[in-house]
Parts: structure tokens; C-alpha cells; sequence
């Protein structure tokens, strides 16, 4: 045996020797979606290019929300990654439960991060989640029911247009709703939509000293409005309707419009589960002059909790897993359509992913979100279908509950904001506000 | 005249009995039924009941997920041993109050069934940094011992009842007759409550392998049971009905084999001292 050989052999032996010494185990805490899932089944490319395996934990997402906060407030340690949205991160950013990702590899390419996603992902400055994909709000609508109403559907429309397009697409006998929208009760559900169309009607949830503004003619226009289209154009019970229940009714072709989120963009087009696949249209979120648009932003995010002991193993994964690479390694085995969309700019900027119908929409109405400025008039808070302090996810949900009995008659619209103001008051000045 | 009344009568109530087991069954039978549909079928409305095109998709992708055999084994571990461990505590204790009543025995049982009226939430904090403090996160050991503590309130109250059906007579004579404690309650009064007990066994068993909320709260990837594994295929963004309706069938399919072929103990045990 040469001298050569033997080096070769002992530099081997001693490489994988230490990629073995250092191969960690992660457990990450995931929510249940198709993105979420897809990433799942690509882990062995990442054991394959760190030596380091995962095991997943898959939850609800309301179920996920309760487990991963009891554990990071507890400090618990049963998780390395934990995946959160944009409300949770500025607040736990804020106070450190959660490990900076400011150092990640020139290779990584930070810069690239859509800037509406690192901003709502950071505090202070500080990014403390890596966005695995963003979302905004914006218009489905079917093609042909609008043709056959004899309208146009603006890149931009107003509510005004909405609501006339929405009544002279219904048709009662064949169970076409004009228009469907979430009513659920729940700050995540029902909540996000009317939130973020407050926005476009000039309303706000608190005024530059934390006061709730729900006694405002603002929130009066709101719920009136949303109430009054929904009744006259929406399907029954639309009041308990969610997500799901509203992908369903469009995918059966009984929703003429759905304003909801981008990424059910590549349900409703997909053949194999909608009817309608082939007749969907998309335009930007509803407005009404004001300067603001009625469309949310969110990311479902990695971040690293503080109390880890494999830091150095769980960034490589998030590196990983947010990275332009693996973008890559989606559309060469599923196609672009599948790719985790709303995160990079390089993804908008390749002329492949450019063709894919509701590409351009999507980050059009992410780029229109800033979750900064969400409102017409001035507020103390960070976030467009949220206020990203702890106490928001209680009020909202109480709050949504309110407005969810008016919906469904068992309230007038008065009431339930007389309701929902008081429940904001006395929660803010319990909180200390 | 009467036999015909008696035989009219005999058809209705297995008529009502059948209509009120199937309006039970429904969501079982519903959930098996999804599980074989694609996720458009699921949705389908009017729903599709029996003539849609059926297909195992779902279940192969469940399978292709997740690893099934390792929530199962969690499930049986964590239900079986908590159940077992919980009524070898539980007999000597309702031994002594159905047989060795104080004045405080009534006050003891309320006591004991009162922790169950406590929502478990307003616990979970405390509950979670025990565990932190003791390492027992994620661990079958952790959850063997939530479980039986959870149950062991349910489990004392039914062998108390069935042990006072037992006549005290029956073991006065075993004691004259030179027997210990131990020997008493092993060898006279086991042997003969075997029927509640059994049926205790079983719907312990039942009520660990179901419970959600300790068993999602206190586990992440080690020790999570089925119930865990269910929760991994609720989504409320995206329509995985059929999938989730597979997983449900293969979480509630070992109990529900198991309680086929356990009926008759069951329901001699739930009904023992029932009619006297």
C-alpha cells in the first residue's frame, strides 16, 4: 500500500468518522399542509447533504399554535424547529425565546427574502424566522360566470364592483353563490378576512394610545357592508364557513367569487379536486379609494427555539429548507405550480415560474400588504389581519365570535360592535395598556 | 292472540335497537366509507354514499407518511399499562370502602370523582414542568402514569360498585377460614367480580387509547400515540378528508376489533347488579 493510498484512506476514514460525530437528530414541529408535507418527503436529500436526520411532528395548525407555546414559555426543549406564522414571531422575537438568524451563509442569499416577509418575520431588525413560504389574500373568481354576467373583472377592483358582480352571479336555483367568504369565528378564520377588509374601509382595531375603535363609524361601514353582500349573495350559513369550507364550495362550482388566500390558488386549479379548474380567474384584493387594500399578508415560517442544544444542526436545516436549492429540487420532481411560493423574489424573477397562472397575482398582492402601515389612519401596531401583541389572538377570537352571531342574525351589527368594543376595553386595561 | 302481540312487540324494539345502533355507528361507518373515497368524492354534495369509485390512495399515502406501527405500539403500551397498573391500585381501594366503609368513605369518592370535573387545561402548565423537572417529556413512562392517574378515579367507582353487589358474608367466611387479606381479595373476591372487573379493564382501555389532550400536549416525536397520529392529518387549510378519514380508520380499528369481540364481557359487566 502506497503512501498516497494510506493517506487517502486515513483522510476517509477520519471524514466520516467526524460527519458521523457530528450528525444530530432535530425534531421539527409542523403544521399539516401541502407545502408543509412536501418538505416532509424530501427530508432524505437533506440527511444525504448533512448527515443529520429529522424527525417530524405534524399538528393542526390550532393544536400546533397551543403545543409549540407551552413548550417555548416552559422551556421544554422538545423542539429544535418550530414552525410559526407572522404573529408569533415579532412577539417572541421580542422577547428572546428565539435564536437571531442574522448569520445565515453568504450561500443562502438573505437579501433575496421578499422584504414584506423579512419584515413581518423580524423585530427590531433582527430576523428571527426564515419565511418556508408567504401568502397574501386576493380574488378568485370564475370566468365564465362573470362573462355570462356581462361584466369584466378589474386587475384592481373595488367593493362596490365586487358586490354587484357578486349579485348578478347568484343564482339561487342552481345553488351559485355570488360570492363566498369566511364568516367562522376565530382570529385565524373569520377574523383575518374582516380584519383585513377593515383596512380597505378606513377602520383599525386600536388608535395610536391602545384604545379599541370599534364604536367607529369605520367598523359600522364594515360589518354593515360585509353583512349586507354576504346575506344578499352568499351561500347559506356562511357565518360557520371557514377555509375549507369554502375551497369545497368553489372547487363544486357553487362560489362565483372567493376572496381567500393565494396558495388555495393551486387547489381550485388543480383538476384532479376542482370542477372548475380551468375557468378561475384572479385579481388583486377589493378596495374602496382609501389608499389601503383588503388583502392579508402571512408566512408560515422556521424559527430556532432559544433553549436548543443543536442550533448549528437545526439552522442548516432552515437553510436548507428556505433556500433557492430546494426550490429547485420541487419543480424538477413535482413541476413549478408546487413549489412553496411567496418568499424568495428569485422565484418571481425566473421566467419558468413566471408562467404559472396565479404566479404574478401572488406576489402582486404580497407586495401590496405592509404589515407597517396596514391602515388608513395611524396605528401602534405591526401586522395587516393582526395586531402582533400577545393579548390580540384572545380579543380577536372573542371578537370574531361577536361578529360571527350577527352574521348569522342572532345579534343586530350594533350590538355585536357595541360587544366587541367592550370585550377589547376591558381586555387592554386588564393587559395594562 | 298474545303471542302475536308478544312477537309484534319483539319486531319493533329490534327494529328501534337496530335504528338506534346504526344512528350510532353513522359516524364510524361514515368515516370507514371516506377513507375509501378520492378527496373530491369526500366533498361531493350531495354526498356520495356507496356508488363512487373506490380506491386505497389514501391508505397507501398514510402508510407511505407515516410510521403507524410505532403510534400503534405507543397506544397499546400507554392504554394497556396505565389501565393495568390503575386497577391493581384500584382494587384494594375500593375493596376497603365497599367492604370497610368509614364515615368518610362517601366524602373520599366525591372527592376522588371531583378531579374529574377540573378542565384539564388549568392543569397543563404545572403538569408540563413536573415533567420537565422529572425528564418525563415524551416518554411512554410520563403518559403510563397521566393516564392511570386521570382514569383511576373512574376505575375505583366502577369496582366499588360491583364489589358491593358482592355479599360481605362470602368473604367473613373466607377469613374464618384462616384466609389473609391478600389471599381474600385475590383468591375469593377477585374471582368473583372477574365480569366488572374485565369490563372495567376494558373501558379504561378504551378511554386511554382516546384520550387527546395529555397525549398531544406531553408528547412530540417519541412517544406520541394514535391519537397524535390522527391530529397530523386535520388541516384547516386544504380539503385531506380522505386521508384523514384513512388515519382515523387504522387509529380506531384495534379497538373497535376489540370491543367486537369483547361485547358480551362488556355489556355483562356494565350490566352486573344492574337487575336484581
Amino acid at each position: 500500500m502506497t503512501f498516497t493510498t494510506r493517506t487517502l484512506m486515513g483522510a476517509c476514514a477520519i471524514s466520516a468518522f467526524s460527519a458521523a460525530a457530528f450528525a444530530e437528530t432535530i425534531t421539527i414541529a409542523t403544521v399539516n399542509n401541502g407545502d408543509m408535507i412536501r418538505m416532509q418527503s424530501y427530508t432524505d436529500a437533506f440527511t444525504a447533504k448533512t448527515g443529520h436526520t429529522v424527525e417530524w411532528v405534524t399538528l393542526e395548525e390550532n393544536v400546533l399554535r397551543q403545543r409549540v407555546t407551552t413548550d417555548i414559555t416552559a422551556k421544554g426543549g422538545q423542539f429544535d424547529i418550530m414552525t410559526i406564522g407572522m404573529y408569533e414571531t415579532p412577539i417572541w422575537g421580542k422577547n428572546g425565546w428565539l435564536v437571531p438568524l442574522n448569520d445565515l451563509s453568504a450561500d443562502y442569499d438573505a437579501a433575496d427574502i421578499l422584504p414584506a416577509m423579512a419584515g413581518g418575520l423580524s423585530y427590531d431588525g433582527t430576523l428571527f424566522a426564515a419565511p418556508f413560504y408567504g401568502e397574501s389574500s386576493m380574488v378568485m373568481y370564475r370566468t365564465d360566470l362573470m362573462e355570462k354576467a356581462g361584466l369584466t373583472m378589474p386587475e384592481a377592483p373595488t367593493w362596490d364592483f365586487i358586490r354587484e358582480a357578486a349579485a348578478k352571479m347568484t343564482d339561487r336555483a342552481t345553488e351559485t353563490n355570488g360570492i363566498c367568504l369566511r364568516g367562522k369565528a376565530g382570529w385565524g378564520e373569520g377574523g383575518a378576512v374582516i380584519t383585513a377588509m377593515s383596512n380597505s374601509f378606513g377602520a383599525r382595531w386600536f388608535d395610536m394610545d391602545w384604545k379599541p375603535q370599534f364604536d367607529s363609524a369605520e367598523w359600522a361601514n364594515t360589518i354593515t357592508f360585509f353583512k349586507g353582500m354576504m346575506d344578499e349573495s352568499g351561500p347559506t350559513g356562511y357565518a360557520t364557513n371557514g377555509f375549507n369550507e369554502n375551497l369545497s364550495l368553489f372547487q363544486q362550482g357553487k362560489c362565483g367569487m372567493w376572496i381567500d388566500a393565494t396558495v388555495a390558488a393551486s387547489f381550485v386549479t388543480n383538476a384532479k379536486d376542482s370542477t372548475v379548474a380551468d375557468k378561475v380567474g384572479f385579481a388583486l384584493a377589493p378596495d374602496n379609494g382609501l389608499g389601503k387594500r383588503s388583502n392579508w399578508l402571512w408566512a408560515w415560517a422556521l424559527a430556532i427555539p432559544a433553549g436548543t442544544q443543536k442550533v448549528d444542526a437545526a439552522k442548516s436545516f432552515i437553510e436548507w429548507a428556505t433556500s433557492k436549492e430546494y426550490i429547485d429540487l420541487v419543480a424538477a420532481k413535482e413541476g413549478w405550480a408546487n413549489v412553496p411560493p411567496g418568499a424568495r423574489q428569485s422565484l418571481y424573477d425566473n421566467p419558468e415560474y413566471q408562467k404559472v397562472p396565479f404566479a404574478k397575482m401572488t406576489l402582486d398582492s404580497i407586495l401590496s400588504a405592509n404589515p407597517n402601515e396596514p391602515t388608513v389612519q395611524p396605528v401602534p401596531y405591526v401586522g395587516v389581519q393582526f395586531a402582533a401583541i400577545p393579548e390580540f389572538a384572545g380579543i380577536a377570537t372573542d371578537v370574531s365570535q361577536e361578529f360571527a352571531a350577527a352574521y348569522a342574525g342572532q345579534q343586530t351589527v350594533e350590538e355585536a360592535l357595541a360587544k366587541a368594543q367592550a370585550i377589547a376595553t376591558d381586555a387592554m386595561e386588564a393587559a395594562g395598556y | 292472540m298474545a303471542r302475536s302481540i308478544t312477537a309484534r312487540r319483539k319486531t319493533i324494539n329490534t327494529a328501534i335497537a337496530w335504528s338506534i345502533g346504526l344512528l350510532i355507528f353513522f359516524p364510524i361507518l361514515w368515516t370507514i366509507l371516506t377513507s375509501f373515497k378520492s378527496e373530491a368524492d369526500a366533498i361531493a354534495f350531495p354526498p356520495k354514499f356507496l356508488f363512487f369509485d373506490w380506491t386505497l390512495e389514501n391508505y397507501a399515502v398514510v402508510q407511505e407518511r407515516s410510521d403507524y406501527t410505532r403510534y400503534l405500539w405507543n397506544s397499546i403500551i400507554i392504554a394497556g399499562l396505565s389501565t393495568l397498573i390503575g386497577v391493581i391500585i384500584a382494587i384494594p381501594a375500593a375493596w376497603s370502602m365497599a367492604f370497610v366503609p368509614s364515615r368518610h368513605t362517601k366524602d373520599i369518592l366525591l372527592w376522588m370523582l371531583s378531579t374529574k370535573m377540573l378542565p384539564a387545561v388549568g392543569v397543563l402548565y404545572p403538569m408540563y414542568l413536573i415533567f420537565i423537572k422529572l425528564g418525563l417529556l415524551d416518554t411512554r413512562t410520563g403518559l403510563v402514569m397521566v393516564l392511570m392517574l386521570i382514569n383511576l378515579p373512574i376505575i375505583v367507582w366502577m369496582l366499588y360498585t360491583y364489589f358491593k353487589e358482592i355479599p360481605g358474608e362470602i368473604l367473613e367466611a373466607a377469613r374464618m377460614d384462616g384466609a389473609s387479606l391478600p389471599k381474600e381479595i385475590i383468591y375469593v373476591l377477585t374471582p368473583m367480580a372477574v365480569p366488572g372487573i374485565a369490563s372495567t379493564l376494558l373501558l379504561n382501555f378504551i378511554l386511554a387509547w382516546n384520550e387527546a389532550f395529555w397525549t398531544l400536549n406531553l408528547t412530540a416525536a417519541k412517544a406520541a400515540p394514535l391519537t397524535a397520529f390522527i391530529a397530523s392529518y386535520s388541516s384547516p387549510e386544504g380539503l385531506f378528508y380522505a386521508k384523514l378519514s384513512a388515519a382515523s380508520t387504522m387509529a380506531i380499528a384495534p379497538i373497535l376489533i376489540m370491543g367486537w369481540f369483547s361485547q358480551k364481557q362488556l355489556v355483562r359487566g356494565l350490566t352486573f347488579g344492574a337487575v336484581k
